[in-house]
């Protein structure tokens, strides 16, 4: 990993920028998908395909590459969308997104793309998956590091849990899982439908190490994501607290976009907003 | 004949997903019978139970993401004279929950309604994830199971109803699109009891057995095949289990070939149900048309009930295959 100084943070920054304006494009011109989570989520993928991941976009089936496990399978535009920016397939392929054909699948298939490491979309599997990557690793003696990104939504799946307390009892350092706690699922707050808190003490007691984190604050999510390297003893659990819609004013903390794309104009206005970023909101790092 | 739609093969003909007709039958059903409760797992709004928790809000139970508890809880309360109906997208319920049904519900004769929606490839863009092609197959294998598949908003609002008052599990299979509404309020629905929906003036040279929205196309290569001279009867079959078995071989017996059309794996589904009727009393020529024992994939419904071979065109092409394998 290279040193993380001021110049790469802006990047990945802009990174990230970039990425959500992908995000807007893509579900516009597909015409159905989800807004809320992929634009929430933007800050980590920026730091994983372009800084945090040991991987080769040229060569995805790389043997010795970090793998990324997406567990909520229903934000993979934000995927896709850094994917293409590091490389992985051309930019332009993004506006097939959901389409007839398409190698972006609504939900992501491993066979249709290369890079995705697994299939997601329904929810609640992603992490069982992941200890099963991260076992394969220990048998077969590889370094490689086991990434699971999973929703709050999905903290509500027996599931879950059940891989929860098997990565607990079987100490797999080599797996960090990041839920991305943004406080909302389709029925309406999280805390409503099926309340998640104490979320840090329900993963502590059963054998984690855990963090929280700002998910829009780069800088501190590498920092876990290396002090999370530096925990042999249990598997670590970063809770990035993330704003549903960030970076789009009338998206933003509202669960009734967790489905939804923009229409024309609506996308129209986020581009806008995300476009003129930069000048309202100074970036700490400029 | 029934009475059907008069704009049966018009352009302008009324569209509305099934779903709908699950959420209105809900709310009837808990009119009528204070017994019947609602569950759901975070889709409230998408399978339309969220018109029944507006009204009755103290007998709807939000169950958040948790398909598997959501079968179990549901078993508890129809043990305890309650009238379940659990809601969700088919590839989750019965999909994930698969086993809580078979033991808690059907095992243990627990009067739970199962109501599987977005099922089949006309979910289109969210994809193959989301598009489940085996349900028929696994309810159906299920002993104590009843299997309904209505074919458009207003029959799936009539099945809904009359599920609440068949003693026992029943599963109801709906769609997320619009769909042309061909039955009418006073078109027939008895359970188990399957309907006659066309029938050709010239002497039926292929019965026709199709299930859920796809029977419009059905019908709609029906009109196209009497016009090139090959007779047919189409056969609704909305209950695959208990299938209308006198029924099917009475129709068999006079044309001598069957195609079935169901928006499901030809493994296991309708035409897996009709073949055992036929290998059983009567065998003859069959063809099947629906999922060739392949995943969907992200698209547009229609472009997919094309590519996949569930469109008027690949019906027609079935039976005319069909009719040249009877001797
Ligand atoms: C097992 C399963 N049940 C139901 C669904 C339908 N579904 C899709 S997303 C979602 C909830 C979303 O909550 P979260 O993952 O926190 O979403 P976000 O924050 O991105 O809006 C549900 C219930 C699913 N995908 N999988
Ligand atoms: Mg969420």
């Amino acid at each position: 990993m290279e040193i993380l100084h001021e110049k790469k943070l802006k990047e990945l920054e802009e990174m990230a920028n970039t990425i959500r304006q992908d995000i807007i494009k893509m579900l516009e011109q597909a015409g159905s998908g989800h807004s809320a989570g992929p634009l929430g989520m933007a800050d980590i993928f920026a730091a994983f395909y372009f800084y945090i991941l040991n991987h080769n976009p040229k060569e995805p089936n790389w043997q010795g590459r970090d793998r990324l496990i997406l567990s909520n399978g229903h934000i993979c535009p934000v995927r896709y969308a850094a994917m293409a920016r590091a490389g992985y397939f051309p930019v332009k392929e993004l506006k097939t997104l959901r389409k007839l054909g398409s190698q972006l699948q609504g939900h992501p298939h491993r066979r249709h793309l290369p890079g995705v490491e697994t299939t997601s979309g329904p929810l609640g599997s992603g992490l069982s998956q992941s200890i099963g990557m991260a076992l394969a690793a220990k048998l077969d003696g590889r370094k490689y590091r086991v990434y699971c990104l999973m929703s709050d939504g999905e903290q509500d799946c027996g599931n879950t849990w059940e891989a929860v307390m098997f990565a607990g009892k079987n100490r797999l350092s080599n797996i960090t899982a990041v839920i991305d706690r943004n406080n909302i699922q389709i029925d309406g707050f999280t805390e409503d439908i099926m309340p998640l808190e104490p979320l840090r003490d329900k993963y502590e007691s059963f054998g984690w190490h855990v963090l929280e984190v700002d998910g829009h604050n780069i800088e501190a999510f590498i920092d876990a994501i290396n002090e999370a390297k530096a925990v042999f003893e249990k598997p670590t659990v970063i809770i990035a607290h993330t704003i549903p819609g960030k970076g789009v004013s009338f998206m933003e903390f509202d669960y009734l976009w967790h489905g939804k794309p923009p229409a024309k104009e609506e996308a129209k206005k986020a581009l806008n907003e995300l476009r003129t970023l930069g000048g309202k909101i100074k970036s700490e790092h400029e | 004949m029934i009475k059907l739609s008069e704009k049966i093969f018009k352009d302008d003909i009324g569209q509305e997903p099934t779903r709908n007709g699950y959420g209105y039958g809900l709310v009837a059903a808990g009119e009528e019978n204070s017994n019947v409760v609602v569950l759901c797992a975070d889709l409230t709004e998408s399978t339309r139970s969220h018109w029944f928790a507006e009204k009755f809000p103290e007998r709807f139970i939000e169950m958040g993401i948790g398909e598997q508890s959501m079968a179990a809880v549901a078993a508890g309360l129809g043990i305890s004279g309650k009238i379940p109906f659990i809601s969700s997208y088919a590839t989750f319920s019965p999909g994930r929950n698969w086993e809580q049904i078979r033991t808690t519900i059907a095992y243990n004769d627990s009067n739970v309604k199962i109501a599987g929606h977005h099922s089949g490839i006309s979910v289109g863009p969210d994809g193959a994830t989301h598009q489940a092609i085996e349900d028929i197959a696994t309810m159906r294998a299920m002993p104590n199971m009843t299997v309904i598949v209505p074919c458009d908003a207003v029959e799936a609002e009539k099945a809904t109803i009359a599920a609440a008052k068949i003693w026992g599990p029943v599963y109801l299979r709906f769609t997320r699109e619009k769909t042309p509404v061909f039955t009418d309020k006073e078109t027939p629905f008895v359970p188990g009891k399957a309907e006659i929906f066309y029938q050709s003036k010239s002497l039926p040279e292929v019965l026709i057995i199709g299930a859920g929205p796809v029977l419009h196309n059905a019908l709609l290569a029906a009109r196209d095949l009497e016009e090139d001279g090959i007779g047919v009867i189409v056969l609704n079959n909305h209950t695959i289990k208990p299938i209308d078995e006198r029924k099917i071989i009475e129709l068999a017996k006079k044309t001598n070939a069957v195609v079935t059309v169901e928006e499901h794996n030809i493994i296991g589904g309708l035409g897996g149900a009709v073949a055992e009727v036929l290998a059983n009393h009567y065998p003859i020529p069959m063809e099947f048309v629906g999922m060739q024992d392949t995943f969907g994939e992200s698209g547009e419904p229609e472009e997919l009930i094309k590519k996949y071979g569930m469109d008027a065109k690949s019906i027609k092409e079935a039976v005319r295959k069909v009719v040249k394998r009877k001797k």
